[in-house]
């Protein structure tokens, strides 16, 4: 069992969890990500690792409730605990075999959509201790879905928020943002996305506007996440990769995002809602 | 001396047309009363060929006695020294090739039925209580067991009768390996013989660490530096094969491996599960080994028509033939010489069929089975829903790329010898990662034999 030590939610529906993980804190690194179960009968879930605490053994996962099991997530208090919590699983980010010297000359644009500002955290605060120039958009619907604003500013050199709505920061999409940074002669030698597929499919398509390499992280379905059953596979340069052990972070302009999409809608009820909520989890219909 | 007995006593089963609608398990096993006259058609050979067959030399007439004799224990016990997981091997094990295919009997009548006397003995000391595992006082080492599998399960259960200090590291939520996430309950009941067996395991003092994927929670090297002082790698061929032809990423294909474990390990066959699982109204599934078969026989259960797709005869699948014969009476249906060349969907990227050509049986290949060939212009399509790639898997090649030292083969497989010894010191390996898929028994053997190396390294009297 692993126990929860802190909750509190970050919006309406987006909690934040510290959970007791000893082997898990010391080992996890920036990108990847772990599989928890709520109970005996619950599915394995990939989660994304917002944050760990080596000293502390714990580490930090954020969950949106938006289908049956992101629900039972969020609806566990502090002193209950997950029946199992395993990872990281997946490659970590390529930075991190970077030399030190390297990443202090190096500037980085991170576009952070909705519930992907969590896996986008641990990597600008590596980069920021590594000496790196980071920046990061993060994009929301409406104002009180933009989380972990105050941290990200701790650990980048500039935040830039945008709205749909406008109710806050810039008004519209961070393809929108990153344009406008771009034109304005602002220059990196990386980006990287994280968000809802769609918008990782958007931001790759700009971002090839302007020769700017691009990595992404995929949350494709997954069983195990161990490479046991291929139920995480896409189409990467052509060829099939397994998302969880090949992954999560790909080249962007290699994926097909098209089939991933599809794939990812493999399990939903027939009337999956259009905005593209993840409701992985739900019974087949 | 009696009369020579033919015929096999027949073992009861479940009706095929109740149990397709059920997962629980087909065969019924022999009662006492059945497995003494069968053990009684054993003619005890001096030179025992059946012994010679089993991968793990079982001392079968002497077990096969002690039945006749009503003794069980003594059966039981006899059965124990070479074999850690009887109540698995008598259900799965491909007794036709290996003891009963050699039994002396089946020249001109029917072989012993030895697998199912196997189980009736485990099956006995289980209900009985009769266990060959206590705990034995500490000889102060520690060893490191990763993979839950056969092969894991039987270098734990040696090594904690030796007196070392055993943990158990599995990637998985639930121990078991293939025991679990692959075999279905209908062949091997999960709560009455693999939990069991774990169960025994732990009695004995071994510790099992669930959520652990060594390479990447910890490494090998780690678990040096936390005080073990060998580590054995049982961690199977777990990777699944695709086909690589035009379509598979359609959704409706799964791999076998992806169906089984949402069935099996997550239970979605069970609606308490929270798990989905799609079989569609029409499933094929492309392949003839046990996880063809296991697939297949899942996907009738949850309520679909089947078509197994295999590219060549009955006669070279490698499935069980007992499998292969439950399948038929279930009604599977078998499209034989078949090879897919494509799978086939809709607008909205769904599986609608199979395209597939035709093949015939041409010169042997190195595996002495008759190399399918192509039949020009025989292409057919197999209209379905879903498509279930069950293809063989490789090993996983995590581990040996986060441990320095460890030679890996081109199939990314651990390199070891036949005691388990890999090229690096300290670190024994056997079972699927070493050989590629292949059999419990085999895994089981391979785990028991690095259990003496790993003794032998240790510097600890083998018991
Ligand atoms: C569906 C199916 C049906 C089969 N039917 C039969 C049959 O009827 N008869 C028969 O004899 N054989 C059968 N087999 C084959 C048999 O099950 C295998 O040969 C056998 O289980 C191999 O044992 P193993 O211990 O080497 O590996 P496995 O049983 O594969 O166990 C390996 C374990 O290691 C774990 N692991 C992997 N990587 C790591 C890691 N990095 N860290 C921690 N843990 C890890 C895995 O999660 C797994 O639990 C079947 C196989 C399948 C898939
Ligand atoms: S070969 Fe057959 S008859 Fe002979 S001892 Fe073995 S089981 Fe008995
Ligand atoms: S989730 Fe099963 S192979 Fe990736």
């Amino acid at each position: 069992m692993y126990d929860i030590l802190k909750k509190r939610f970050l919006a309406p529906d987006i909690c934040l969890m510290e959970v007791l993980a000893p082997r898990i804190a010391s080992s996890a690194k920036p990108g990847q990500f772990l599989i928890v179960r709520v109970s005996e009968v619950g599915e394995r879930i990939p989660l994304t690792i917002c944050d760990y605490n080596p000293l502390a053994g714990s580490v930090t996962i954020v969950t949106q409730q938006v289908g049956a099991s992101s629900r039972r997530i969020c609806a566990l208090e502090e002193g209950d605990a997950f029946v199992d919590f395993a990872g990281p699983l997946g490659v970590p980010s390529a930075f991190i075999h970077e030399e030190d010297e390297a990443l202090k000359q190096k500037k980085y644009l991170f576009i952070a959509g909705g519930l992907g500002t969590a896996p986008v955290y641990p990597q600008v605060k590596y980069l920021h201790e590594k000496g790196a120039h980071v920046e990061v958009i993060i994009g929301a619907k409406t104002k009180d879905l933009v989380i972990m604003e105050e941290e990200m500013r701790q650990v980048a050199k500039e935040v830039y928020v945008c709205t749909d709505d406008g109710s806050y920061g810039f008004k519209g999409l961070v393809t929108e943002k990153m344009k406008e940074l771009l034109d304005a002669g602002h220059t990196y030698d990386q980006a990287v996305a994280i968000g809802p597929m769609i918008m990782m499919k958007f931001v790759t398509l700009s971002a090839k506007e302007y020769d700017l390499p691009l990595t992404v992280s995929l949350n494709t379905l997954m069983v195990d996440g161990t490479g046991m059953c291929g139920a995480c596979r896409v189409t990467v340069g052509g060829q099939t990769k397994f998302a969880c052990v090949d992954g999560p972070e790909f080249d962007a302009y290699q994926v097909n995002f098209d089939e991933a999409m599809r794939r990812q809608g493999m399990y939903k009820t027939q009337e999956a809602d259009a905005d593209h909520k993840c409701r992985i989890g739900l019974k087949n219909g | 001396m009696a009369k020579i007995q033919a015929n096999r006593i027949p073992v009861r089963s479940q009706d095929p047309a109740e149990r397709v609608k059920n997962f629980e398990e087909v065969s019924y096993g022999y009662n006492t009363e059945e497995a003494v006259l069968e053990a009684a058609r054993c003619i005890q050979c001096k030179n025992p060929r059946c012994v010679a067959g089993c991968p793990v030399s079982i001392q079968i007439p002497q077990f096969i006695k002690a039945i006749v004799e009503g003794n069980m224990e003594s059966a039981a016990t006899i059965i124990a020294a070479d074999s850690s997981l009887p109540a698995v091997c008598g259900r799965v094990c491909p007794q036709e090739v290996q003891c009963e295919g050699a039994c002396i009997m089946g020249i001109k009548h029917e072989p012993i039925s030895i697998g199912k006397l196997e189980r009736y003995v485990a099956d006995w000391a289980k209900e009985n209580q009769f266990s060959t595992s206590e705990k034995v006082p500490s000889n102060g080492k520690k060893v490191a067991v990763v993979g839950s599998g056969p092969a894991g399960l039987a270098c734990a259960t040696d090594l904690a009768r030796a007196g070392c200090d055993v943990t158990v590291f599995e990637a998985l939520h639930k121990p078991g390996g293939v025991l679990v996430y692959g075999i279905p309950e209908f062949r091997l009941p999960k709560e009455d013989v693999v939990e069991y067996e774990i169960g025994q395991l732990q009695k004995m003092g071994v510790t099992i660490e669930t959520n652990v994927v060594v390479g990447r929670t910890v490494t090998v090297d780690q678990l040096f530096e936390e005080g073990f002082h060998a580590v054995f790698i049982g961690s199977g061929a777990g990777l699944p094969k695709f086909l690589n032809i035009p379509g598979e990423n359609l959704n409706g294909v799964v791999s076998a491996n992806e169906f089984l474990t949402r069935s099996n390990l997550m239970a979605a066959y069970d609606p308490e599960s929270e798990t989905p699982i799609y079989v569609g109204r029409k499933v094929v599934v492309v392949g003839g080994g046990n996880v063809a078969m296991d697939a297949a026989r899942t996907a009738l259960r949850l309520g679909a028509e089947v078509v197994v797709a295999y590219r060549r005869t009955e006669k070279e699948m490698p499935a069980r033939i007992e499998e292969v014969h439950h399948a038929k009476e279930e009604g599977v249906v078998f499209q034989l010489l078949t090879n897919p060349t494509a799978v086939l969907g809709n607008e909205r990227g769904w599986v609608t069929g199979l395209q597939c050509v035709q093949m015939e049986l041409g010169e042997p290949d190195e595996s002495g089975r008759r190399r399918p060939v192509e039949i020009p212009d025989s292409t057919f399509d197999i209209s379905c829903d879903v498509v279930i790639i069950a293809l063989g898997t490789d090993s996983n090649p995590l581990i040996g790329r986060t441990t320095p030292g460890l030679e890996m083969n081109r199939y990314n497989g651990i390199v070891a010898d036949e005691n388990g010894v890999t090229s690096r010191e300290g670190v024994f390996a056997g079972g699927d990662v070493v050989t590629g898929a292949a059999t419990v028994i085999l895994a089981m053997g391979a785990g028991r034999k690095a259990a003496k190396s790993i003794l032998e390294f240790l510097k600890i009297g083998i018991l």
